[in-house]
């Protein structure tokens, strides 16, 4: 149209650039959510549960919630 | 805004009929003659208008309309820019161009927001009935104290979070 020529735009696979880009980007960014929740939170959480339990002694929790005077069953 | 597929059905009846849909010029336009809303007008969702821009053409645009219909290498770059002017009203360029209006939109949210905002504010004052018992601050101090004393969510929730030796919560 203009006095200078253009380049020439690309006519084709345009389709199958963009399916291919956004296969790419989503397969990577899927399998990098997936790892992050994998330790950030599934293996945050065992460790969580795991620290918690090692040295649990049920008697003493439940001791301490009947001096508090949560129990209707014993005071 | 009604889309433009939607207001070709919905004035298809006027002035063109349906079979006006595919012809170009609308020179056989016969009987009433309906006014131009938007089937004339290019747009993005829409770009290739039925009606062409320009229908009433002096003399030399009339020329120019039958040497259209010779072969179109004989024409030059300002005939060629002329015809593309007689039949859209803006290029894309220009009908794509940007505009300031979200600023306006955006103003306009703010403003009520902020509106509704002292609305609400002259409610809670003057309007709204005392809190229900459970919502008050000594009721919700006790129901707290009494979820630390039951140890819910003790691994990652809420006794997690609170020091029962120095009575605190955690840092």
């Amino acid at each position: 149209m203009a006095p200078e020529v253009l380049p020439k735009p690309q006519m084709r696979g345009l389709l199958a650039r963009r399916l291919r880009f956004h296969m790419v980007t989503g397969f990577v960014l899927s399998l990098g959510v997936a790892a992050l929740y994998k330790v950030g939170v599934a293996d945050k959480r065992k460790k969580a549960y795991a620290d918690f339990y090692r040295n649990y002694d049920a008697m003493k929790d439940f001791e301490e919630m009947r001096k508090a005077g949560i129990f209707q069953s014993v005071k | 805004m009604l889309p433009k597929a939607a207001w070709s059905l919905v004035l298809g009846k006027g002035g063109r009929g349906r079979r006006g849909m595919h012809s170009s010029e609308g020179t056989a336009r016969g009987g009433g003659k309906t006014p131009r809303y938007t089937n004339c007008y290019a747009q993005r969702h829409y770009p290739m208008p039925e009606e062409p821009f320009c229908t009433e053409l002096n003399a030399e645009q009339q020329a120019l309309k039958e040497k259209e219909k010779g072969s179109w290498t004989l024409l030059t770059h300002a005939e060629k820019v002329a015809l593309y002017r007689l039949q859209f009203n803006e290029t894309f360029a220009e009908m794509n161009r940007r505009s300031n209006e979200w600023k306006t939109v955006m103003g306009y949210v703010f403003f009520f927001f902020g509106f509704a905002a002292l609305v609400i504010w002259w409610q809670r004052v003057y309007m709204f009935p005392p809190k229900p018992i459970t919502l008050t601050d000594e009721w919700k101090a006790k129901q707290l104290q009494r979820m630390l004393d039951m140890k819910v969510n003790p691994v990652q929730g809420l006794a997690s979070r609170w020091d029962y030796e120095k009575k605190q919560w955690k840092k």
